[in-house]
């Protein structure tokens, strides 16, 4: 076990250059995953049916065909069409289109799901269709949007491992090496996962904070802390009861009040 | 000349047969990761609080890291012990990944149960059924209800994983296309066909989820 | 149905010579099947405070939207101060203007809603601020100065670096009516403004408005089920049933004297 240690200890350098690898990839996967989320997404809400249908086309392209084809399609088949893009790049490209993807929808459901009032009320100031979207729309369906963007940032994260296949010496392909030198697979693989894990958690970590950030503008406090949750379960549950006593006390009410006035009909 | 319509046709059926092991890993990995998918949801309702605790942080553990290291853990793990050396990589595979799976599908589960209004509950308790009963009887399939189309989706979203288990060289749908390049360098053709292949099976039934979504929706 | 001689008694009584501010002509409005407005013409004259009236789903709340452009119209013509709003004739067809003209006459347009619709993302400062700026190309410095004014106004000059979710429902509709009046608009339209209000909360926001009809000569164009209040500041109100104007007059008449059944009816479940 100490020697483990030991080598774990001599390994460390190579296992930062892995780390490294894997964080410039979710890094700039993440960043281009939000710049095609945001045209795609908002192309989908877009009322001009030639910027819709063509989205909604390119999404479901990336959505439907799985990360290794389009990893492979970029490695393998792009040079033979003359264009040659290092391994890296390949990676980034692929995590992007196919997460950026994903991201879209949640992009348009999110503007969606914003207010129709809002719009309404942004219409009635005359704001330009632009302005509209900037200052009134976009910040509202931002922090909507967040939660379910943490989830997708932390998939790219995952699928990140898929670039050793392509050459590239990332953080699982450290691991591998861990393993021959130590012999020792368990203790290798237990080291890496733990890594993935603490860079998941930073994502999720940073994700909150923006979801704090944006509901705080909004004037609200964040939907979804702990506590909230459960008071917004016994809530709805508090709710429901109530409403279902209601509903049985007008359902009894209606009955009364119908009967009497049934019979003197010809008021 | 870009695309060879003979190296197409060449590819096809090597690509198909490819295909059949992608198809075995999403069916028997679904299967795994709904069974054990529900057990964890149970368990998280039931056990005591501390392990409910280490439940929780292995579920969140195995969720957050990549199914290839996992994969990769898991078949050379095996391969370290005697008795499994001859596992078959693809059922490696299959648990691997229903496992993975297993921990989002708790979630769906766990969101079904709570969706059950708990005036079921009450009534169940207030005829005095057994609470074993009051769950599979009464709560379970209600939960189910909501939970199906959830499921679904991962099954979906599995299927497009199944790729990776090329990382412990299962001989699926990529694999064979990637096989099939190198030998022939015939790329274009074979990773188009299998892009195609991806998005023929997945793109209906994600159709045919979001409608049964609906029809389920309403009661 | 004519209007009868007796005119209200009111202190501004708006002029009938000039340009109508607004004339809906051959208006019509439908949803995919069901047609809500049909063969609608009316107009309203400058300064003139209309309120429509009619039970739910008789198209009055339709007519404040088309005005607004917030729904689509689907035949006829709407002019505003003699121009056409969506839609011009161009060699005996109808067709539509560019959304950049219709944008321009729309800010001579504001309007105040049931749900009040305050930008959740910004103060009530910025609300109010937003459009005389970015639409107006206002100063920045003008355009907070007059918006500390109609919030002082309104009664809510301290509450002008909140957000809209720490105030009352009464506060916020305020809040929406100092942001209408932001754009000094010609015209007002009014969207039942009470009616998600609190029972407490109606008289600040009803004074607000009976404040704005006596000092100010904008054309309003009204919808609310507040019939004491449609009395006080109406010049003409006008009974819509079915997407069709029953009838119309001044409030005295309508309310006292309407010729309706319908209008009676409607009154007496409403009074």
């Amino acid at each position: 076990m100490t020697d483990n240690f030991t080598t774990l200890l001599n390994f460390l350098p190579q296992l930062w250059e892995g780390i490294q690898t894997t964080l410039i990839l979710t890094i700039a996967g993440s960043i281009g995953t939000i710049i095609i989320a945001v045209i795609l997404g908002l192309a989908m809400t877009s009322p001009h049916a030639w910027l819709r249908i063509p989205a909604r086309i390119i999404v479901e392209f990336f959505r439907g065909t799985s990360l290794l084809v389009q990893l492979f399609w970029l490695f393998y088949v792009l040079p033979l069409l003359g264009v040659d893009l290092d391994p890296l790049m390949c990676g980034i490209g692929a995590l992007a289109l196919n997460y950026g993807a994903y991201s879209a929808e949640v992009v348009r459901s999110s503007i969606k799901t914003v207010n129709p009032g809002q719009w309404e009320a942004a219409i009635a100031l005359s704001l330009s269709p632009t302005r509209r979207m900037i200052r009134v729309i976009f910040p509202q369906a931002w922090a909507l949007m967040i939660p379910s963007l943490a989830t997708l940032l932390i998939q790219l994260l995952k699928g990140t491992a898929v670039v050793f296949f392509i050459t590239l010496s990332d953080l699982t392909d450290k691991i591998q090496q861990l393993r021959q030198s130590t012999g020792d697979t368990v203790f290798a693989f237990t080291v890496g996962l733990v890594i993935y894990f603490v860079m998941a958690w930073l994502i999720q970590e940073l994700m909150n904070l923006l979801e704090r950030q944006a509901t705080r503008r909004l004037g609200r406090r964040r939907p979804n802390s702990r506590s909230d949750r459960r008071d917004a379960r016994r809530d709805a549950r508090e709710e429901l009861r109530l409403d279902r006593l209601k509903s049985r006390a007008a359902a009894n009410d209606g009955a009364s009040k119908l009967g009497p006035a049934g019979q003197g009909g010809g008021l | 000349m870009i695309w060879n319509w003979e190296f197409a046709a060449e590819a096809l059926p090597i690509l198909l047969r490819g295909f059949v092991n992608t198809l075995i890993a999403t069916v028997v990995g679904t299967i795994i990761a709904a069974i054990l998918g529900l057990l964890i949801a149970v368990a998280i309702r039931t056990l005591p609080r501390w392990i409910n605790w280490l439940v929780r942080l292995l579920v969140a553990f195995i969720r957050n890291t990549p199914l290839i290291v996992q994969l990769l853990f898991v078949y050379f793990a095996f391969s370290d012990i005697p008795g499994l050396v001859n596992i078959p990589a693809l059922a490696v595979g299959c648990i691997v990944i229903g496992i993975h799976y297993s921990t989002y599908m708790s979630e769906s589960y766990r969101a079904g149960i709570d969706s059950v209004p708990p005036g079921q509950h009450e009534a169940a308790t207030a005829l005095s059924l057994p609470p074993v009963r009051t769950f599979t009887a009464v709560v379970l399939p209600q939960a189910l209800r909501a939970t199906i189309p959830s499921l679904g989706n991962y099954a979906v979203a599995m299927f497009k994983d199944t790729p990776f288990l090329f990382a412990i060289s299962v001989v699926e749908l990529v694999t064979s296309a990637k096989q099939f390049g190198g030998s022939t360098f015939a790329y274009t053709e074979a990773f188009t066909l299998a892009g195609i292949i991806f998005l023929a099976a997945s793109y209906p039934t994600s159709l045919l989820i979001q409608r049964l979504d609906k029809r389920l929706a309403t009661y | 149905m004519p209007p009868t001689e007796n005119t209200p008694a009111t202190s501004s009584t708006p002029s009938t010579s000039a340009t109508p501010a607004i004339e809906f002509k051959d208006v019509e409005k439908s949803f995919g099947k069901t047609t809500v407005l049909k063969d609608l013409n009316f107009s309203v004259a400058p300064g003139e405070r209309v309120t429509l009236i009619g039970p739910s789903g008789s198209g009055k709340t339709t007519i404040l939207r088309l005005v607004m452009t917030l729904e689509e119209l689907t035949g006829g013509y709407i002019f505003v101060d003699g121009k056409p709003l969506t839609h011009t004739e161009k060699n005996g067809k109808r067709v539509e203007l560019p959304s950049k003209t219709t944008r321009a006459m729309t800010t001579r347009i504001g309007m105040v809603f049931q749900q009040f619709n305050l930008f959740p993302n910004m103060t009530v400062l910025e609300n109010i601020i937003e459009a005389p700026i970015h639409v107006l190309g206002r100063s920045k410095s003008d355009a907070v100065a007059e918006a500390k004014s109609l919030l002082e106004k309104v009664g809510l000059a301290e509450k002008a670096d909140e957000h809209p979710s720490r105030l009352s429902g009464g506060q916020q509709q305020r809040v929406a009516i100092a942001r209408a009046l932001a754009m000094s608009p010609e015209i007002l339209l009014l969207d039942e403004v009470t009616s998600a209000l609190d029972p407490e909360l109606v008289g600040d926001v009803l004074g607000v408005l009976r404040d704005i009809a006596e000092t100010t000569d904008i054309t309003m164009l009204l919808v609310t089920h507040e019939m004491q209040f449609a009395r006080d500041v109406s010049h003409r109100v006008m009974m819509f049933d079915g997407g069709q104007v029953l009838e119309e007059g001044p409030p005295d008449q309508i309310f006292n004297n309407p010729q309706h059944e319908r209008t009676k009816s409607f009154l007496s479940s409403v009074l």
